[in-house]
């Protein structure tokens, strides 16, 4: 696929990762924000390609793992309705509520429905008026323009059948969150190259001043995300801490203008809950006023919930880049993907499945070590 | 979050009021809404997450940062040539087996 | 079993087995996927209670002896929607997937038995066709269908129409082949490209659907498979057609059946380039995708060229493809080297494998 497998050349990549063994002097903790780069980081081994000081750290970005708890049982209540048909991604079918998931709520009867985009779900509510279609709105800014649109032409169809369960998450406050928190280790990050590719990235050179930190725009392929490593590296190497884009090819400094036009008609900064995390003011969005028919929190009035995480689950310590997967006790014994405790180890791109999937359960080292003529390429 | 995939737009018509789009993923067409990116034309490439495309991809960046990636690393190999872990990683698999012990096919 | 089941809810209150089910108080569609809830499913309810040593193989069929005679047996059940997608229905697969079960386990296949179940309004004329389709697919595998049932139920309690069949093959002479009969210095081969049969279906999918050119691979596998064992015989030490739940699920089955670990070249694995596009957009990983006309064969290693000959020659085995080997290190395990250099451990998944966007 053209400006996609480029990107993942072995032979290139390998080079790449000698470049920042040879710069690196020093340990450095840099995290990637963003689940899908967390994803690619583990599927494709590349923390086994950087120099042991080298720790990758793996951030909130994962809107399918901080999506509040609250918000997934007021989803699967509204799920098990009659006469709703409740969509969403896939991501989110698996994800425990207080009492069981989506799949389960299908299992029980529940119309329960993944559809690719949310255009989707508003041809569903076109095609059936004699039901609810609910669309479960959750992401980062790059999901945003999509689930907007979504309400945007349900609103100028006059839908009356349509609502968007919203839970909108961003990243610029999630960053300050995390190097304001007492015990943070972050000293760099890898910004997530969607999210720019919509919002630009004009709103991070404060951060950058104010805590002192490198800020890298970087891909999701294998190349730009060791590249990404690397421009931090030389930054932090070097004592700078600037903002760069290391994704050029899609992301410019303003982002897409137009996407930021309905995103400011459609939505409304708020406060918002991260699972695991806690609060962060301002660091949502909710429907704005001219939109809020269309949110189904309002529409539904569900009541009575009444939330309870497993006391065992330290997702928000993994979020935070406290604790590594590993390090929590349950990892593995109480919580695998088999019975996962937290959303961070449903969620494809959840720290804890993605180490428990990519075999971070054995470490690196047994890994490098087994034989068969599978050479790791660790040389730390 | 946010998989998206670059994609070669074939086909602009406009539906119920949105612009929409057949776009070519290596061979895979997917209806995917335009409306953001109003400037993109049929040949253009773009990138795309649950079916909107989000920005044009700048083709000329894409060379040259890949140009840029080509010659990383490349001088410094020539040089190293007692690192035979290296080498052998960094070169493609010679057999399809991984001990090599298959001949190349 | 139907009958019974009716009388009143099963009491499992007295009921013992090693392990409870855990996590989920019914059924939810993941104990169908071909992954770890469908294999807790046999493990801790069917095992226990129909408990003989012909079905603790777990084999793709049952090896049986009845009277001097070794029979293999198999069935399985298709419940696929769309009942039409590129490249087949439901009717192909009902014949070629119980035609593959009984090949992969070293036997012809001879006789199958076709039950129906379907729902009252379901169109006559996708009935003929899915028939005609059956018919087709037996004639071109060599076997016959010779009994059969149908059953209608009330409108809105099936998808138009399930397909069951069982079918009867006789084990060849010689030939001991079996999920737990892997060895440590076996080559791994594959007879072509992966992913096809679940992109194509996926391609259908409302909510999902994509133009593409990618067609289900579903083939009854017979013929080339009777080849591979007519050239390297008890070389061949198993077999597999990796249905649901794709490559991985399949590795992982023998891995665990044989107690070896089992290392691939992610390069090596053959996937059609639209099937790779179609999973990049749907977040899929390829090795987890069904697939219908392709088996993996674990060879020891002197005559793993002689049968990727013999592959490459037949029309189904085009793509065919060494992509690692069996090894004593990390038992259990499949590990992949991946294109980076890296290695990375490929898990049974859990449920189905749904597309993400993150």
């Amino acid at each position: 696929m053209k400006y996609l497998t480029e990107f993942r050349n072995g032979e290139i990549a390998q080079r790449m990762a000698r470049e920042i063994h040879a710069i690196a002097t020093r340990p450095w903790k840099i995290m990637e924000v963003c689940g899908g780069q967390t994803h690619s980081i583990i599927r494709n081994g590349i923390d086994q390609m950087l120099p042991a000081g080298i720790e990758m750290i793996h951030g909130p970005g994962c809107p399918v793992c901080v999506t509040p708890l609250e918000l997934i049982d007021k989803a699967l209540k509204i799920a098990a309705q009659p006469g709703v048909i409740f969509c969403s991604f896939g991501d989110m079918l698996r994800v425990p509520g207080t009492e069981g998931d989506l799949f389960q709520v299908k299992g029980a009867g529940g119309d329960v429905r993944v559809v690719y985009s949310p255009l989707d779900a508003v041809e569903l509510a076109v095609k059936n008026p004699e039901k609810q279609v609910v669309f479960f709105g959750v992401g980062f800014e790059t999901t945003a323009p999509a689930n907007a649109m979504s309400v945007h032409v349900a609103k100028r169809r006059g839908l009356k059948n349509f609502s968007l369960l919203v839970s909108h998450v961003l990243v610029p406050p999630a960053i300050a969150a995390i190097l304001e928190s007492p015990g943070n280790r972050v000293q760099g990050f890898l910004l997530a190259g969607h999210v720019c590719s919509v919002m630009g990235y004009w709103e991070y050179p404060p951060l950058a001043e104010k805590y002192k930190v490198p800020l890298v725009v970087t891909g999701f392929e294998p190349l730009d995300l060791l590249d990404g490593i690397r421009r931090t590296v030389i930054q932090l190497e070097a004592g700078r801490h600037e903002v760069e884009n290391a994704y050029e090819r899609i992301v410019t400094f303003e982002g897409n203008r137009a996407a930021q036009k309905l995103l400011g008609e459609v939505f409304e900064v708020t406060d918002r809950a991260w699972r695991g995390i806690g609060v962060i003011p301002k660091s949502g969005w909710r429907l704005s006023q001219a939109y809020r028919e269309f949110d189904a929190e309002e529409r539904f009035q569900i009541q009575g919930i009444r939330t309870q995480e497993s006391a065992l689950c330290r997702a928000g310590d993994v979020l935070r880049g406290a604790i590594k997967p590993a390090e929590c006790a349950a990892f593995g014994k109480e919580c695998t993907p088999r019975h996962p405790l937290g959303a961070t180890m449903v969620s494809s791109e959840g720290a804890c499945a993605a180490y428990f999937n990519y075999g971070r359960f054995l470490s690196a080292a047994d890994l490098a070590s087994a034989g068969s003529g599978l050479t790791g390429v660790a040389r730390g | 979050m946010c998989l998206a995939i670059p994609g070669k737009v074939e086909e602009i018509a406009e539906e119920n009021g949105l612009r929409m789009g057949r776009v070519n993923f290596g061979g895979v067409v997917k209806r995917v809404c335009l409306d953001y990116v109003p400037e993109i034309a049929v040949g253009d490439y773009t990138i795309v997450h649950v079916g909107f495309a989000l920005q044009k991809i700048d083709e000329e960046e894409a060379e040259k940062t890949l140009a840029l990636f080509r010659e990383m690393g490349v001088l410094e190999e020539e040089l190293a040539d007692g690192d035979e872990a290296f080498a052998r990683a960094a070169g493609k698999p010679s057999s399809s087996c991984p001990d090599g012990s298959c001949s190349t096919p | 079993m139907g009958e019974s089941l009716k009388a009143g809810a099963p009491d499992f209150s007295n009921w013992s087995c090693p392990l409870p089910l855990v996590g989920y108080p019914a059924i939810v569609m993941g104990h169908g996927g071909g992954g770890k809830l469908g294999n807790e499913l046999v493990e801790h309810l069917f095992l226990p209670a129909f408990r003989n040593a012909a079905l603790e193989n777990l084999g793709d069929a049952a090896v049986l002896d009845l009277g001097g005679a070794r029979l293999a047996m198999s069935t399985d059940s298709f419940v696929v929607q769309p009942l039409f997608f590129p490249g087949g229905s439901i009717g192909e697969l009902a014949v070629n997937g119980t035609v593959n079960d009984l090949a992969v386990s070293g036997a012809a296949p001879r006789f199958l038995s076709a039950s129906f179940i379907l729902e009252e309004g379901f169109p006559l004329a996708q009935l003929a066709a899915i028939v005609e389709a059956m018919a087709q697919a037996a004639a071109t595998a060599g076997v016959q269908i010779v009994t059969g049932d149908t059953k209608v139920v009330e409108r809105g309690h099936g998808d138009g129409c399930y397909i069951n069949t069982a079918g009867i093959g006789v084990l060849r002479e010689g030939i001991e082949v079996g999920p737990h009969r892997a060895r440590a210095g076996d080559a791994v081969l594959v007879s072509g490209t992966i992913g096809d049969h679940g992109m194509a279906i996926m391609s259908v999918r409302e909510g999902l659907e994509f133009e593409s050119q990618i067609r289900s691979d579903c083939a009854a596998l017979n013929g080339m498979i009777a080849e591979v064992l007519d050239a390297a015989g008890a070389e061949v030490h198993a077999m597999r057609d990796p249905t649901r739940g794709g490559l991985a699920s399949t590795l992982n089955e023998i891995a665990q059946a044989s107690g070896v670990g089992i290392a691939i070249d992610e390069a090596s694995v053959p996937v059609r380039g639209e099937v790779q596009s179609a999973c990049e957009l749907l977040g899929l990983d390829p090795v987890y995708v069904a697939n219908e006309g392709k088996a993996v064969f674990f060879v020891a290693p002197e005559a793993a060229e002689t049968v990727l000959a013999v592959l490459r020659a037949h029309p189904l085995g085009r793509d065919a493809a060494r992509i690692g080997q069996v090894t004593a290190e990390h038992p259990r395990m499949l590990v992949a080297r991946t294109a980076m250099g890296a290695n990375r451990v490929i898990p049974t998944q859990i449920g189905e494998q749904l597309p993400r966007i993150c």
